[in-house]
């Protein structure tokens, strides 16, 4: 992609863990593994997958907040993982995220002033007392909350509210991406519609650029320009939401957008794909394509051998017999 | 209304806290139908789980307490049984499928055991018989080789897994009716399905009625006869779930149906329609109607008084001044 502002190459994340008795057996959680895609500038990508996919952990390692087994994370064609402290220090200005549990990311000892002034304490030696309130006070207004906020401590206020607030907290530094970990998944319809549309809003006004981590694949049709799908630690299917929407190529894609519940009875008669079978353990990982086991396309080749990404124009698919 | 075999009326459930009264279940009226599937429908904290544990005697008292109302179940009012004759229903006339799947399956217990556990208390099957009903509810409920799951303690089960043996525990003495306390929220999307087809296929085998305790109505849309939308405490809209899709009425149920972004919808909308503010505190819950303070349609009257229940067609009713 020409204008991508990041490019993961071979992003691979595996976790060691110790298990059994006295822990001596080690196993390997196979979180990430392989996965390049680009994100536009200005663009929002969506992260979609089930429960385990690897898509916090995808989200973790372009922000830097862990560290890959292999690959890279570009920032504007740079490799964040060869950046320097200092350098990646001014970098994670322009990178932020907002979680998924507003009540467990923000600190409840902390007013909300000082929630908010920390990164620009942080961040800006140089600011007097005074601009930083008057900043603070100008992210409140953005977000769509009152001034009295800043003065009150985090469980004082409902479960939006609180999403506000760490949005607020996220776009203090200007940045230019923000990751959004399931930012809505907690919230009730009425509440998630408003943060949905505040973080649309904020998007075109500071011109962002969003990966959208989610499970709720209703909310993705609503705010991304493109969809990548994840499965067991890979990238399956990538392209623009509607395109996916309208007729996807890889599989699990199919299945897994017939199962979401359409919230119209006369809908519920529809011919309904039901997928068998459990997701496997991301530990023993299938062979060839990881999608093997509960897919009804599958044939000889499908066990033995790994499908690879491949592009037509802007649709990417991993799959060996893809549904044209 | 010979099939009304469970009539709520009137129910009011309080909690006495030391910060004052919470008026969890203020007011509401519910009917199931023999072999129909009955949706209680809101956002959290509206009152959907205590609705549930009122009608199981399970409101954890003191602190709970069952003020006012009648749970008529076929010739009995639940609401005025003994501790021991409610036991005696519990399990195997009515069951209950609990919000919180690990905290509801002992994890020092295995699965035979505990799936078992209903027969021992119900009836006086041998250990032999109960373990032949054990093993044919766990293929019923799709557990792959039940016989080596018998052992299996529930950690060892996948989060679908633990859900279709918590499924078979209600069913294994056959209810007449079946109280399901969002039992999919947190499955994946593709095991919800899973799920949901599974109630849908024993709810006709074994002639159980449900009552569906869910926040989506999506799944409302895709699985239910009739549907009752709850807010603050009180039931506002009830209809077959046709009526109320095609003319949802209460102010709260069209806005609730206006915010959710539609899967696949093509050309993004540029907003969500959203319900401003947010849900009334049941500490000190408004007086008239509850929505007031969010409603678009508010007129003097709706803070001064409490909505009567209208028809608005046949089997259609909304609590709501604009039809009264
Ligand atoms: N720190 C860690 N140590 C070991 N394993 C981990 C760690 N973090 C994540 N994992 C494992 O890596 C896999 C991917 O996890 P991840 O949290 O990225 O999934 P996810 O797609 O975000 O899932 P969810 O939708 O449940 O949030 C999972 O199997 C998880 O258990
Ligand atoms: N044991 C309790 N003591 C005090 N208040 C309680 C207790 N249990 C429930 N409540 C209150 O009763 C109200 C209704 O709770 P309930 O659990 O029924 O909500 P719900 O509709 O099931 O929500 P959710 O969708 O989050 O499960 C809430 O305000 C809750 O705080
Ligand atoms: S590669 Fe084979 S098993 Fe994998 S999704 Fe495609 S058809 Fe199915
Ligand atoms: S009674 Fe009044 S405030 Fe309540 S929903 Fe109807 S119009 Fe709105
Ligand atoms: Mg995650
Ligand atoms: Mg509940």
């Amino acid at each position: 992609m020409e204008n991508a502002l990041i490019s993961t190459k071979n992003l691979t994340k595996i976790f060691h863990l110790s298990t059994g008795p006295l822990g001596r057996k080690k196993v390997f959680v196979h979180a990430v593994e392989n996965v390049n895609i680009d994100i536009a500038s200005r663009e929002t990508l969506a992260l979609v997958g089930e429960s385990g996919c690897g898509k916090t952990t995808l989200g973790r390692l372009i922000l830097r907040l862990i560290e890959p087994t292999k690959g890279e994370v570009l920032f504007k064609g740079e490799n964040i993982f060869s950046l320097d402290r200092e350098r990646m220090r001014s970098l994670r200005r322009d990178m932020q995220i907002i979680f998924q549990d507003p009540y467990a990311s923000l600190d409840p000892r902390m007013r909300i002033l000082d929630i908010l002034a920390e990164p620009l304490k942080t961040h800006n030696k140089d600011m007097s007392k005074r601009e930083i309130v008057e900043r603070v006070k100008e992210l409140l207004s953005v977000v769509g909350l009152q001034e009295f906020v800043m003065s009150g401590f985090p469980h004082q206020f409902s479960g939006g509210q609180r999403q506000r607030i760490g949005i607020a907290r996220a776009l203090a530094l200007n940045p230019e991406f923000i990751v959004c970990d399931e930012a809505v998944s907690a919230l009730d319809v009425s509440i998630r519609a408003q943060i949905l549309n505040l973080l649309m809003d904020l998007k075109e006004r500071f011109n962002l650029t969003l990966l959208f981590i989610t499970h709720d694949l209703s909310v993705v049709s609503f705010i991304s320009d493109r969809i990548g799908v994840m499965y067991l630690g890979k990238c399956v299917e990538i392209g623009p939401t509607a395109d996916i929407f309208d007729h996807p190529l890889h599989p699990y894609t199919l299945f897994l957008l017939s199962a979401v519940p359409i919230p119209d009875p006369h809908a519920r008669d529809r011919a309904k794909l039901i997928l068998e079978g459990d997701i496997p353990s991301p530990v023993n990982v299938p062979s060839g394509c990881r999608f093997h086991t509960r897919c009804p396309y599958l044939r000889d080749v499908c066990v033995s051998e790994e499908p690879q990404m491949q592009y037509i124009g802007n649709r990417g698919f991993a799959c060996h017999f893809p549904l044209y | 209304m010979q099939d009304n075999f469970l009539k709520i009326r009137n129910l009011r459930t309080y909690f006495f806290t030391r910060r004052g009264v919470v008026k969890a279940v203020d007011g509401v009226d519910i009917e199931a139908k023999r072999g129909k599937l009955t949706a209680l429908v809101g956002e959290s904290g509206c009152g959907k789980s205590v609705t549930g544990l009122s009608i199981m005697g399970l409101i954890p008292s003191p602190v709970g307490k069952i003020v006012e109302g009648e749970i008529l179940f076929e010739d009995k009012d639940l609401a005025k049984l003994s501790y021991k004759e409610m036991a005696d229903l519990r399990g195997k006339d009515i069951s209950m499928i609990f919000q919180e799947p690990m905290t509801s399956l002992n994890p020092v217990l295995t699965i035979g055991h505990q799936v078992g556990e209903p027969l021992r208390i119900h009836s006086s099957l041998s250990p032999e018989e109960i373990t032949e009903r054990v093993l044919s509810i766990l293929d019923l409920v799709g557990i792959p080789e039940p016989r080596s799951r018998l052992k299996s303690y529930p950690h060892q089960l996948s989060g679908g897994m633990r859900q279709r043996v918590m499924i078979a525990m209600a069913m294994i003495c056959g209810p007449k009716l079946l109280i399901a306390d969002e039992p999919t929220t947190a499955l994946d999307v593709t095991i919800q399905a899973q799920i949901l087809d599974l109630m849908l296929e024993l709810m006709k085998k074994i002639n159980t009625s449900i009552i569906l305790i869910t926040h989506d109505l999506g799944v409302v849309a895709e699985v239910c006869d009739e549907v009752n939308v709850m807010y603050a405490g009180k039931i506002v809209e009830k209809s077959d779930v046709f009526s109320i899709f095609d003319n949802p009425s209460h102010p709260y149920t069209w806005g609730l149906l206006r915010s959710i972004p539609r899967i696949g919808k093509k050309g993004k909308a540029k907003k969500l329609y959203t319900i401003k503010g947010v849900v009334p505190n049941l500490l000190d819950p408004p007086s008239g109607c509850r929505f007031a303070d969010r409603c678009d349609k508010a007129r003097d009257i709706c803070r001064e008084e409490e909505p009567p229940f209208t028809t608005i067609e046949e089997g259609h009713f909304v609590k709501c001044w604009l039809f009264a």
